[in-house]
């Protein structure tokens, strides 16, 4: 990675000081956390530890009330909107698996693609050959091939959450934000959606929520825990489960 | 209109709705002008502007049905769009009277005489033209939808909110245009409109062209909600309608395309009102009236949303009945029975008559042999451009 020198850091995602408090309550607390380009991070934490804040922050959803977030060492991600946000290269999944019901999955699939997403764009829009090349290569990744035609409102809970996945990779961002993938999952689509992500990592940076530890633990990459709103622990998935204030967290004071 | 988005846009339901229109279109004037008074097949005058009035109701109805059906904004104001269209034709019509007014005077009308204008008001100055009235038509309402549209969506107001200011937009306009030093004729609105483009608004031939043009103001505006909503733009917003903020998170600047949609539907009901003022031959304040919008939603709902022919159609019946039913013994009670239809839709027909139907029809085609489905599957393997 070249450092250039308008850079205020390498990471891919900086974050550094955040607070952000909903009426008294101190959902983030002076949160500091770095991505570096490429990686997987996995994101661990009880109920209420601040992960999906931490998402709502990133994505633009959430202003902090202090506190630096810099995307790809340059940009201010809190000064901007979830559009724009979204237009520079950072996509999400959410915790409940949110996908258009009413269109196919084939269309879902169309409208995450990263192509002109302005209103002219869409209204004079015609398909092109290498869009369908890109939406079959997806289908096929998220084996949702015999489905396209399908609405997605008519799908199992796990193959919502593979459409979803689905979206982010037709979107191609350069971070993605994947909150509790394999929610509801079976042993065996937990283990899939392992191998897809670990696949997906390989071009692309990650940040996964997590509770599900067999799947932290296969995803094998480094984890941060986080509790009240700020780091508690970071490291391999063995350091961290062995960390005397991680069990207490967990296990209740 | 490009050629492809023609073809894409015209399904079966869609053609079918297109050929009756225009049939309908043809058909009404010419047995009124050819066949002789009184034949069973010819339609009497009295009709045809009646009918011409409903075709109108229909465009307002599908401006609806495009915003509300495909894009989740329920305007309870989409009366003011129609009205401001329907004022600027009306200011047409008036300036067309000249000295023939009760006053004679050849540039002011009569209600301003009356009020002792002393010159025409700077705003009604090119409306003696028709291409510019024509124009006025679609950019009064337009600008205004823009403007309300601009604030509320970029403040992200939406469902409930969206509709109570919508309704206060038109009630507001209401007390204005019911003010004479607004100068729009207050509360007797404009009246006793005499010529449009030479020909006189009476004359039956006038009416019969006046109706073919509704017919066609209809056709045209069907097929661009069509063009509209069967582009990927039309994906869109359903995207937008049925999850918002993640449409939002997929890079789609929301409030744009509300924007878009919002002003197109509020020029296509002006263009709805402008028709619909020389058929029944008066502009009046009281078509801002709350209720009308209302009413209007109610078409849309019984036809049922998102379905565009259903929107067109359910203003045409829910328009008839009130004709039906406003003329007998049943007259005092057909707010009762607009409102127990309003409920009684909502409970039994959710989706209306044209969305249940649909839907009927789709159950019936998956209950056809496995064999003949998957074939039509595979069929299918390109993007669903001719859905």
């Amino acid at each position: 990675m070249n450092v250039m020198d308008t850079r205020a850091t390498s990471a891919m995602l900086y974050l550094d000081g955040v607070h952000v408090s909903f009426d008294g309550f101190h959902a983030i607390n002076n949160l500091s956390l770095t991505l570096a380009p490429g990686e997987m991070r996995a994101i661990i934490g009880p109920n209420g530890a601040g992960k999906t804040t931490m998402m709502d922050i990133i994505t633009g959803k959430t202003k902090p009330d202090e506190g630096t977030v810099l995307f790809d060492g340059v940009t201010d991600l809190t000064r901007l909107d979830e559009t724009r946000i979204a237009e520079l290269g950072i996509g999400r999944k959410f915790q409940k698996p949110t996908v258009f019901e009413s269109q196919t999955v084939h269309d879902n699939l169309l409208l995450a693609l990263n192509v002109d997403h302005s209103v002219k764009g869409t209204l004079f829009w015609r398909g092109s050959r290498a869009e369908s090349e890109r939406i079959d290569k997806v289908l096929e990744t998220i084996r949702l091939t015999d489905a396209r035609n399908r609405l997605a409102g008519s799908l199992s809970h796990g193959q919502k959450q593979w459409l979803e996945i689905g979206m982010l990779l037709a979107q191609d961002p350069k971070l993605l934000l994947v909150d509790e993938p394999v929610a509801g999952m079976t042993d065996v689509e937990t283990h899939l959606t392992a191998e897809l992500l670990k696949e997906i990592n390989k071009t692309h940076t990650v940040m996964v929520v997590e509770h599900d530890m067999t799947f932290v633990r296969e995803l094998g990459v480094k984890v941060t825990c986080l509790h009240e709103g700020t780091v508690l622990a970071e490291g391999t998935i063995d350091q961290v489960s062995s960390n005397e204030r991680v069990i207490e967290v967990y296990l209740g004071r | 209109m490009t050629p492809h988005m023609l073809t894409r846009s015209l399904d079966r339901g869609a053609t079918i709705f297109l050929l009756a229109v225009a049939a309908l279109g043809v058909l009404i004037p010419l047995s009124n002008l050819l066949l002789p008074a009184g034949s069973f097949f010819q339609v009497p005058t009295y009709l045809v502007a009646l009918w011409g009035k409903y075709v109108c109701y229909a465009i307002l109805a599908l401006s609806i049905d495009l915003i509300w059906g495909y894009c989740g904004i329920l305007s309870l104001g989409h009366g003011a769009f129609f009205a401001l269209g329907g004022y600027a034709m009306g200011m047409y019509l008036m300036r067309q009277i000249g000295t023939r007014g009760v006053y004679g005077n050849p540039i002011l009308p009569d209600f301003m005489v009356f009020l002792n204008y002393s010159k025409l008001p700077w705003y009604w100055h090119g409306f003696d033209m028709f291409w510019f009235a024509a124009l006025m038509v679609l950019f009064a309402p337009g600008l205004l939808a823009f403007c309300f549209g601009w604030l509320a969506f970029r403040s992200r107001v939406t469902g409930v909110y969206l509709s109570i200011i919508t309704q206060a937009m038109t009630y507001a306009l209401l007390l204005a245009f019911f003010r004479n030093d607004f100068g729009f004729g207050g509360n007797n609105g404009m009246t006793d409109f005499k010529d449009i483009l030479g020909f006189n608004v009476q004359a039956e031939g006038t009416r019969g062209a006046l109706f073919m043009l509704s017919c066609l103001g209809l056709i045209v505006s069907f097929l661009i909600c069509r063009a509209v909503v069967s582009s990927k733009l039309g994906k869109v917003l359903i995207a937008i309608r049925d999850a918002e903020s993640r449409s939002r998170f997929l890079g789609y600047r929301v409030e744009s395309y509300k924007l878009f949609v919002f002003t197109l539907s509020a020029c296509m009901a002006g263009v709805a009102g402008a028709l619909y003022v020389p058929q029944v031959g008066i502009i009046n304040p009281s078509e801002f009236a709350p209720g009308n919008s209302i009413e209007a939603v109610i078409w849309v709902a019984v036809g049922g949303r998102g379905t565009l022919v259903g929107a067109a159609l359910g203003a045409i019946v829910v328009n008839y009945a009130k004709t039906f039913f406003t003329s007998g013994v049943l007259a005092p009670y057909w707010l009762f029975m607009l409102g127990a239809l309003f409920i009684l839709v909502t409970l039994l027909l959710p989706k209306g008559i044209v969305g249940t139907f649909n839907a009927w029809r789709e159950a019936s085609r998956e209950k056809r042999p496995v064999a003949a489905s998957a074939a039509a599957e595979d069929g299918v393997t390109e993007p669903k451009m001719a859905e």
